[in-house]
C-alpha cells in the first residue's frame, strides 16, 4: 500500500498518488489531548474513511485537515507542498470542501440560493458590478447557475429547488449540504458524519451519492463516521482512531480483522 | 365514418404524420422538457431532424422490419422520438413500464423477443442487463443518461447521441433504405405493441394497427376540438395506453406540444408551470391535490380560510350549472365573477389548471364531491371510459352533458352493445388486432365479428343515452343469501375518504362482507400532526387505536350509504381491519396501474381474511415485503379487527334523491 504511484481498487478504479499527507499531527486543547501523534494520507480519486468511537477525535482530525484547527504539532502536506497555517475560507479556495455534523445550513434561504453560497470561492466580480448584475458579474452569475443546476440534477434535488431549506427534513438537508460542498467543485470533500441520524433508506441513498460523486467527478473524498457497516463498503482504504490514536489503517478488509480495532469498538475486559 | 381503407387524408402512419407537421407546422413547439431548470424545446422541423437521425441510426446498428424495440423510462422527447424512429424503420415500439422490477421486463421482453432496448439510464439499464442472460435475442441496448455507464462494457451498450452522430454521418448511405422503409408503412401494419398491466395473470402484448390509432387520434381529437396551439403535460407511463393516444396519436394528428416534466417529483410545480389546456389525470391525482389543498388550507389563517370555504360553498352550488351552460341568476353570476377573482382563480392558477379547455379522469370511478370540486372551479372535467384493447376510447362525455355517477355515451365510431348478462361489448376502428402470440386469448376476447368483450359490467341509462359502468363482470358475484355482491361500487365509496387510500371487499359466496382498508399517509399524517398524536412508522399509525376509529366512522358512514341502494344494499361491510403495508405492485397486490389484485390479495393475507370472518378480536400476521431494490424482507404485525355498525336491510322502497 506504500507506493507512490497509486493502486488500483476492487472495483477497478485507478487511484493516484498521494494528494494530501497527515504527518505526526497533535492536537492539544489545554491538557486534554485530542489527537496524538497521528500520520496517514489521502491520495488522489480515493474514498477514504476516518472512524472510531465516540470522543475518538474524528471531527478534530476533520476540523485539522479544513484549516478550522492547528495542530501543535505535525505537518499537512497537500498536494505536494507543506501547508502552512490558514485560515478556513484560504483552505477552501485551496479546493478543500466540506460538509457539518450539525448541518450548517441558511434555513431561511432556499435550497438554490444555499447551494449558490458553495460558488462563492469562484465568484471574482465586485459588489458594485454583482449589485447591477452587469457585465462580467452576470457571465459569472450565469455560468455559476449552470453549474449549481447540474449539481442538483446530480443530486435529484430538482423538486426542491425554491423551497426554503428550514421547511426540508432532515435527510433532504443533508443532502443539500452535500450539494453545497459539491457545487464548489473541491478537490478534495470532507463529510462529517455524513449519515448520522438517518434511517436505512437515506444511508443507501447518501452512499449512492458518494459513490457517484467519487465516480462521475473523479473527486476525493476524505469522510469521517460512526457507522462501521456503511464506511466498510464505500470506502477504499481506512484509518481507525481511538482516545485521539490511530489504532489501525488499511483496506476494509484489513482494518476488520485488526484486534486493536475490535476491541476498540466491542470493548475488552480490563 | 370516412373510407379509410387509404388512411385518413392519405395520412397513413405517425411517420408520415410527422413528415406533414414538419412541414405545416416548422417553427411551431413539438416538444418541451425541462431540463437544469430551464425548459428546452424542439420545433416539429427539430423533432424531425432528430428522428431521423436516430432512424438513421438505429438502421446503422441493423434493425430490421418487424424488429421489436423496447422503450423504458419515464416521459422524455428522446424517449417519444424513439417510438417514432422505431416505426420509421419499420420496426415495431414497445414502450415497457419503467417501474417494473426486472423479472417482469424479463416476460416482456423476452415474450416480444425484443432485439433492442432503448433505456433512459442506469437504473433501466441494470435491470435489462441483469436479465439478459434469459434473452436470446437482445442484441444491443441504447441509453439516454450516460451517468454512472461509463465504465460499463460498451459492445452491447450504445449512447443515445452516438446512434444519432453515426445516424447523420450515415446519411447518405443510409437515407434511401430509411425512405423505402418509411414509404413502405401501410394503415394495418403495426404502429405499437402495449402491454396490459395485467388485473390477473401475464401481461399481454396488444398489437394495435396505425388504422386503430389514427382513426381513434383523429375521432377523439375532432370530438374536443383539439387544436395546434394545445399544449398537455406528458407525466403517465409511457407503457401505458393512454399516452400513447394523447402524446403520439393526438399530438401527432393535431401537432400539439407534449411538455415533459423535470423528474417525477417536480410534476405539480411543471403542471402550474405549463399550464396545460388539454390534460388528463386518474383519479388518484385529483384526490391527492384536493387533499393537498385542504391540508393547506387548514393551516390559512382565519380570515382566508373563510373567504375560502364562503366562495367555494357558492361555487358548488352555482359552477357546474355555469360550466354547462344552464340559468343561473344575476345575482349568482356576479358573485362566482367575484369569487373567480378572489379565490377560484389563484387556486386554478396554483393548481396549474388555469388554462384546462378539456380534463379528463378514467381509469377508476372518481369520488363525486372530487369531481364536483374541479367542476364547480370552472374546470371541464370529463369522464371517459375505454381500454388499451380499444385504443382507449369507448365512452366519453361530450361538453355540457357531464355527471359523475356516468362514462359519458359511445365515442365517435364506437358501437356498443350490452350482452345479456350485463356485460358490454364495443367494436370500434380502434380495436386492437390481436394479442401478440395469443391466438387463445384474442379469440376469447374479440369475436369473429369484431365485437369485444370488456370484461365490465353496465348499462345505458334510460333517457340520457349515458353508459354506467357497475363493475369489472368477473369481480360481480353473489353473496351466500343470493344478494348481489359488487366490491368495487363498495371500495369505490370507501376510497372517496381522503383518508383512505385503497379498499378490498371480500364476500363472494359469504353471509356477509368485511374490508381490508390502506389508510393515506399523507392525509392521516397530517391529522395526526394536528391532534398531537406521535407516531414512528407507517404500521404505527395505521394500527392507532384514534386511527381506527376514524376510519370506523368511515365504514359506518359508508354502510349507511350503501344501504341507500335496494339491490346492493348487502354489501355493506360488517368488520374490517386496517393493514399494517401499503399495498404495493412491486409486491404484486396492485397492477402497474394500480389496480386492485382482488384474488392475490385474498390469498396472500388469507389468515387475515379468516380472521375477519371466525370473529376474533386480533390477528398476528407476518408479510413479506419486497424493497425497491428487489430484496425482500418480512414485517410482523398483530392486527386489530373492528366491528362496523351496519344498517338493518329491511325491504322498503327506496326515497329519490
Amino acid at each position: 500500500m506504500k507506493d507512490t504511484d497509486g493502486y488500483m481498487t476492487e472495483d477497478g478504479r485507478q487511484i493516484g498518488g498521494v494528494l494530501m499527507e497527515m504527518k505526526n499531527i497533535t492536537l492539544r486543547f489545554g491538557g486534554v489531548v485530542a489527537i496524538q501523534d497521528i500520520s496517514f494520507d489521502v491520495r488522489e480519486g480515493e474514498i477514504r474513511a476516518i472512524i472510531g468511537p465516540n470522543g475518538a477525535g474524528k471531527s478534530s482530525m476533520l476540523n485539522v485537515i479544513s484549516g478550522f484547527y492547528h495542530p501543535q504539532e505535525g505537518e499537512v502536506w497537500y498536494k505536494g507542498e507543506r501547508r502552512p497555517a490558514m485560515k478556513p475560507y484560504e483552505v477552501a479556495r485551496l479546493g478543500v470542501a466540506r460538509t457539518f455534523q450539525n448541518i450548517a445550513l441558511f434555513e431561511g434561504m432556499s435550497v438554490l440560493d444555499n447551494v449558490m453560497t458553495g460558488r462563492l470561492t469562484h465568484m471574482h466580480a465586485g459588489i458594485g458590478a454583482q449589485a447591477l448584475w452587469w457585465g462580467t458579474a452576470r457571465d459569472e452569475e450565469i455560468a455559476n447557475r449552470r453549474k449549481v443546476e447540474e449539481v442538483i440534477d446530480f443530486l435529484e434535488i430538482q423538486h426542491i429547488r425554491k423551497t426554503p431549506v428550514g421547511t426540508l427534513p432532515y435527510g433532504l438537508k443533508k443532502r443539500v449540504e452535500l450539494a453545497r460542498a459539491l457545487a464548489a467543485q473541491p478537490s478534495i470533500l470532507l463529510l462529517d458524519e455524513p449519515m448520522a441520524g438517518m434511517n436505512v433508506e437515506e444511508k443507501e441513498d447518501m452512499s449512492r451519492f458518494i459513490l457517484d460523486v467519487n465516480d462521475e467527478f473523479g473527486t476525493t473524498i476524505a469522510l469521517i463516521e460512526h457507522d462501521m457497516g456503511v464506511v466498510m463498503d464505500i470506502s477504499d482504504r481506512v484509518v481507525v482512531m481511538d482516545y485521539g490514536k490511530k489504532i489501525g489503517d488499511g483496506t476494509p478488509e484489513e482494518v476488520r480483522s485488526n484486534q486493536d480495532v475490535i476491541d476498540a469498538y466491542l470493548g475488552v475486559a480490563h | 365514418m370516412t373510407d379509410t381503407s387509404r388512411g385518413a387524408e392519405g395520412l397513413r402512419s405517425i411517420p408520415a404524420l410527422l413528415k406533414r407537421n414538419a412541414t405545416q407546422f416548422a417553427g411551431k413547439p413539438a416538444y418541451r422538457e425541462k431540463d437544469l431548470g430551464i425548459w428546452q424545446s424542439w420545433t416539429w422541423a427539430e423533432t424531425a431532424q432528430e428522428i431521423e437521425a436516430l432512424a438513421l441510426g438505429l438502421l446503422n446498428l441493423g434493425v430490421n422490419e418487424g424488429d421489436f424495440v423496447a422503450i423504458i423510462g419515464r416521459n422524455r422527447p428522446y424517449l417519444y422520438w424513439s417510438m417514432v424512429a422505431a416505426q420509421s424503420v419499420g420496426a415495431v415500439p414497445v414502450p415497457l413500464y419503467q417501474d417494473a422490477v426486472a423479472e417482469e421486463m424479463e416476460y416482456v421482453l423476452g415474450h416480444c423477443g425484443a432485439r433492442f432496448v432503448i433505456a433512459a439510464d442506469q437504473e433501466q439499464v441494470d435491470k435489462v442487463i441483469e436479465v439478459q442472460d434469459g434473452l436470446h435475442q437482445f442484441e444491443h441496448m441504447l441509453y439516454i443518461d450516460p451517468r454512472g455507464l461509463r465504465k460499463y462494457d460498451h459492445s452491447q451498450l450504445h449512447r443515445f447521441r452516438h446512434v444519432q452522430e453515426q445516424g447523420r454521418a450515415a446519411r447518405e448511405e443510409f437515407l434511401p433504405e430509411l425512405d423505402r422503409r418509411r414509404g413502405a408503412l401501410d394503415y394495418d401494419d403495426t404502429c405499437v405493441m402495449l402491454y396490459t398491466s395485467g388485473t390477473t395473470g401475464k401481461p399481454k402484448g396488444v398489437v394495435l394497427s396505425n388504422r386503430n390509432i389514427i382513426e381513434t387520434a383523429k375521432n377523439s381529437s375532432e370530438f374536443d376540438h383539439l387544436r395546434e396551439g394545445d399544449e398537455v403535460l406528458a407525466y403517465l407511463p409511457m407503457a401505458w395506453v393512454g399516452d400513447f393516444i394523447f402524446s403520439i396519436g393526438q399530438a401527432y394528428w393535431t401537432g400539439f406540444c407534449v411538455n415533459c416534466p423535470e423528474s417525477a417529483d417536480t410534476m405539480m410545480t411543471d403542471l402550474r408551470e405549463i399550464a396545460p389546456s388539454y390534460y388528463f389525470a386518474p383519479p388518484r391525482v385529483f384526490e391527492t391535490q384536493l387533499t393537498q389543498i385542504m391540508i393547506r388550507m387548514e393551516d390559512a389563517s382565519k380570515l382566508k380560510r373563510q373567504i375560502f370555504h364562503h366562495f367555494m360553498g357558492h361555487a358548488q352550488k352555482v359552477g357546474p350549472t355555469i360550466l354547462d351552460g344552464g340559468k343561473v341568476g344575476l345575482v349568482d353570476r356576479l358573485k362566482y365573477r367575484l369569487g373567480e377573482a378572489l379565490v377560484y382563480g389563484p387556486l386554478k392558477d396554483t393548481l396549474g389548471f388555469s388554462r384546462v379547455r378539456v380534463g379528463y379522469t378514467a381509469g377508476e370511478a372518481i369520488g363525486p364531491e372530487i369531481f364536483d370540486f374541479y367542476r364547480s372551479l370552472g374546470i371541464n372535467l370529463k369522464q371517459l371510459y375505454g381500454q388499451t384493447e380499444a385504443s382507449v376510447f369507448i365512452t366519453q362525455q361530450p361538453d355540457g352533458e357531464v355527471r359523475s355517477d356516468t362514462v359519458g355515451v359511445p365515442s365517435p365510431g364506437v358501437e356498443i352493445k350490452i350482452a345479456d348478462n350485463g356485460e358490454v361489448f364495443y367494436r370500434s376502428p380502434g380495436t386492437f388486432v390481436e394479442y401478440y402470440k395469443n391466438a387463445e386469448s384474442t379469440a376469447d376476447t374479440k369475436d369473429p365479428e369484431g365485437w369485444v368483450a370488456t370484461g365490465d359490467a353496465g348499462f345505458f341509462e334510460e333517457g340520457t343515452g349515458h353508459l354506467r359502468i357497475i363493475d369489472r363482470a368477473k369481480d360481480v358475484g353473489q353473496m351466500a343469501d343470493g344478494g348481489l355482491f359488487a366490491p368495487k361500487y363498495v371500495e369505490n365509496k370507501l376510497k372517496f375518504y381522503p383518508n383512505i387510500l385503497e379498499a378490498v371487499v371480500f364476500g363472494a359466496g359469504r353471509d356477509r362482507c368485511c374490508a381490508f382498508i390502506n389508510i393515506d399517509l399523507t392525509a392521516v399524517g397530517n391529522w395526526a400532526e394536528r391532534n398531537n398524536i406521535a407516531y414512528a412508522s407507517y404500521q404505527e399509525l395505521a394500527g392507532h387505536p384514534r386511527v381506527l376509529e376514524m376510519i370506523q366512522n368511515h365504514v359506518e358512514e359508508t354502510n349507511e350509504s350503501v344501504a341507500q341502494d335496494e339491490i346492493l344494499s348487502g354489501c355493506q361491510v360488517h368488520r374490517f381491519l386496517v393493514l399494517h403495508k401499503e399495498l404495493d405492485a412491486d409486491d404484486g397486490e396492485l397492477t402497474r396501474t394500480r389496480k386492485v389484485r382482488r384474488k392475490i390479495i385474498g390469498e396472500k393475507f388469507d389468515d387475515l381474511v379468516t380472521a375477519l370472518y371466525d370473529g376474533s378480536d386480533s390477528i398476528y400476521t407476518e408479510t413479506e415485503v419486497t424493497y425497491e431494490d428487489g430484496r425482500k424482507g418480512k414485517i410482523k404485525a398483530t392486527l386489530e379487527i373492528r366491528d362496523a355498525r351496519v344498517v338493518p336491510v329491511a325491504p322498503r322502497a327506496v326515497a329519490a334523491e
